[in-house]
C-alpha cells in the first residue's frame, strides 16, 4: 500500500452515538479532510484534559470505505483509561483528534475478491464488520463467511444488521454464544473449535484469505486451528488486541 | 491547538515521566502483537544465520546458540501501538557477541523470521550493548506467542523491530524496508521522538 499523504491529526466531532450492547457503544466521528481508508483499518485516537494532559489509543473503524463518516465501536474495558470516557461520558458535539487509516496487512477490498474466511472474537468483529458493508455498498457477491464468537446476544454486536445482510448471495453469518445462548438456539453454542471453522468453510482447498480478530488467547486458538486444519499460514491475517488499558 | 475533550480526565500514572514516551501509556501485563499465526518451531532443526554482506556466513544450532555467553539484562519497552512495559528481564546473547570478529562494509540489517516477518535497523544501532536475540523472559523460556524461540529484542526502538521468531541478519550496505515498514510505519521507529509512521 503506498501511503498517500502525511498522517496528520485532525479533529473529530461526535456526530451520532449508537449504544450496541450495555457495555459498547458506535462513536460516528466527522473527520474534516479524513483522507478514506479500507475496511479492515484502523485509527487513532488521542485525547486532550483541559489541563493539556493527552492519551492515545487504536481503534478499529467499523464503518464502510463508502460511509460519509468514519465510525468506531468502542466496547468498555474495565478500569480502563479512554473507553470508560467513550463509552459512558462523550456525547455528540464532543471533540478529540484522530489520524489514520493505519494498517495495510489486516485489510481487504472486493476488488481482491473471494473467498474470505471472517473470524471474530467480541468487539473483534468491528473491522470485519467494515468489510461486510464494504461488501454490501459494492453490491459484491464475493464468497465471505463470518463466524462470530459472543457471550450472548445480549453481547453480539452488530447482530440485527448482519441478518439483514445475510440474504444476499455468497454470505454466510454464523454465530456461537459462549456464556448464554438464546432459549431454542440451534446454532453454534461453546468456543470457537474446528468443527464450527468446518461448517462455516470453505476449507483450505479453496485458499480463503482468512481473518481472526478478537482478544489475544481468542486468536492464538483460532488461528492454530486454521492452521492445523491445513490453511496456508500466509493467508492468515491476525489483529490481536488485549484487554490492557483501553 | 488540539481541541478539548469535554470531561476528560484522564489517568495520570504516577511514573517518572523520563521512562514513559510521549502518547504511551503502562501495561502491567504483556499483549501479543503479531501479524498472523504464531509458528511452530521445532528446535531440532533451528538454526540462526548471519549472512549478507559478510565474509563468511555464520550459523548456529540451537545448542550451540545457548552455548554463547549469555547477559541478563532489564528493559522497558514501548509497542507502537501504545503500551510501554517497564522493567521487563530478559536473558539472551547480545550482537556484538554474534557480530565479534565479522568483517563487513554493510551498514543496515535485515532480521528474517519464522512467518517471513521482516524488520529493517541501522547496523550501529543493534551493535554497541544495544541488542540482543534473548531466548528467556523473566526466568522462563521465551513462550512462542512472545517470539520464542528466540527473538530479536531492540528496547531503544518501537517493539516492532524486536523481531519474534527471529532465524536470519542479513547484513547489507543499503536500507531495505520490512514488513510493517513497507505498510507505512516508521522507518527507524524512535520512541522518544514518537517515530509510529512514515511521516513522524
Amino acid at each position: 500500500m503506498t501511503p498517500r499523504g502525511p498522517l496528520v491529526w485532525r479533529t473529530a466531532t461526535i456526530g451520532a452515538v449508537k449504544e450496541e450492547t450495555p457495555h459498547a457503544r458506535t462513536l460516528s466521528l466527522e473527520v474534516p479532510g479524513w483522507p478514506g481508508h479500507r475496511a479492515g483499518q484502523h485509527v487513532d485516537l488521542r485525547l486532550t484534559a483541559e489541563d493539556g494532559y493527552q492519551a492515545q489509543r487504536s481503534y478499529s473503524i467499523s464503518s464502510a470505505p463508502e460511509a460519509g463518516s468514519v465510525e468506531v465501536t468502542v466496547e468498555l474495558v474495565d478500569d480502563g483509561e479512554v473507553s470508560p470516557y467513550l463509552v459512558e461520558d462523550a456525547r455528540p458535539g464532543d471533540q478529540f483528534e484522530v489520524r489514520g487509516p493505519i494498517g495495510g496487512h489486516f485489510s481487504w477490498s472486493v476488488d481482491e475478491g473471494g473467498p474470505v474466511v471472517l473470524v471474530a472474537g467480541g468487539s473483534g468483529l468491528a473491522p470485519l464488520m467494515s468489510m461486510l458493508r464494504h461488501r454490501a455498498a459494492r453490491a459484491s457477491q464475493a464468497d465471505a463467511r463470518l463466524l462470530v464468537s459472543a457471550r450472548s446476544p445480549r453481547d453480539a454486536l452488530y447482530r440485527d444488521e448482519l441478518e439483514e445482510l445475510e440474504p444476499r448471495a455468497g454470505l454466510l453469518v454464523a454465530w456461537t454464544f459462549t456464556r448464554e445462548p438464546p432459549p431454542g438456539w440451534l446454532g453454534f453454542a461453546g468456543r470457537v473449535d474446528a468443527e464450527m471453522l468446518t461448517a462455516v468453510g470453505p476449507g483450505p482447498q479453496a485458499r480463503p484469505r482468512c481473518f481472526v480478530c478478537g482478544p489475544t488467547p481468542f486468536v492464538e486458538h483460532v488461528a492454530n486451528l486454521l492452521v492445523d486444519a491445513g490453511h496456508d499460514p500466509h493467508l492468515i491475517h491476525a489483529e490481536r488486541f488485549g484487554p490492557t488499558g483501553g | 491547538m488540539a481541541p478539548i475533550s469535554r470531561g476528560f480526565r484522564g489517568r495520570r500514572s504516577d511514573v517518572d515521566p523520563g521512562r514513559l514516551p510521549p502518547g504511551q501509556y503502562l501495561t502491567p501485563d504483556f499483549p501479543v502483537l503479531s501479524a498472523g499465526p504464531t509458528p511452530r518451531t521445532d528446535l531440532a532443526t533451528w538454526t540462526l544465520t548471519i549472512d549478507g554482506a559478510v565474509d563468511e556466513p555464520r550459523t548456529w544450532s540451537w545448542d550451540e546458540f545457548l552455548a554463547l555467553p549469555s547477559e541478563t539484562f532489564t528493559v522497558d519497552i514501548h509497542c507502537v501501538t501504545k503500551w510501554s512495559k517497564l522493567d521487563t528481564t530478559w536473558t539472551g546473547v547480545s550482537l556484538d557477541a554474534l557480530l565479534d570478529g565479522v568483517e563487513t562494509e554493510a551498514e543496515f540489517v535485515v532480521a528474517w523470521c519464522d512467518g517471513d516477518y521482516t524488520t529493517n535497523l541501522p547496523l550501529e544501532d543493534v551493535t554497541g550493548g544495544r541488542a540482543w536475540v534473548a531466548h528467556t523472559y523473566d526466568g522462563e523460556p521465551l513462550e512462542a506467542e512472545h517470539g520464542g524461540p528466540a527473538r530479536l529484542l531492540v528496547p531503544h526502538l518501537y517493539f516492532w523491530k524486536s523481531a519474534k521468531w527471529l532465524r536470519r541478519l542479513t547484513l547489507r550496505p543499503d536500507d531495505e524496508p520490512g514488513f510493517w515498514e513497507s505498510v507505512g510505519y516508521h522507518n527507524y521507529g524512535d520512541p522518544w521522538r514518537e517515530q509510529r509512521y512514515w511521516s513522524d
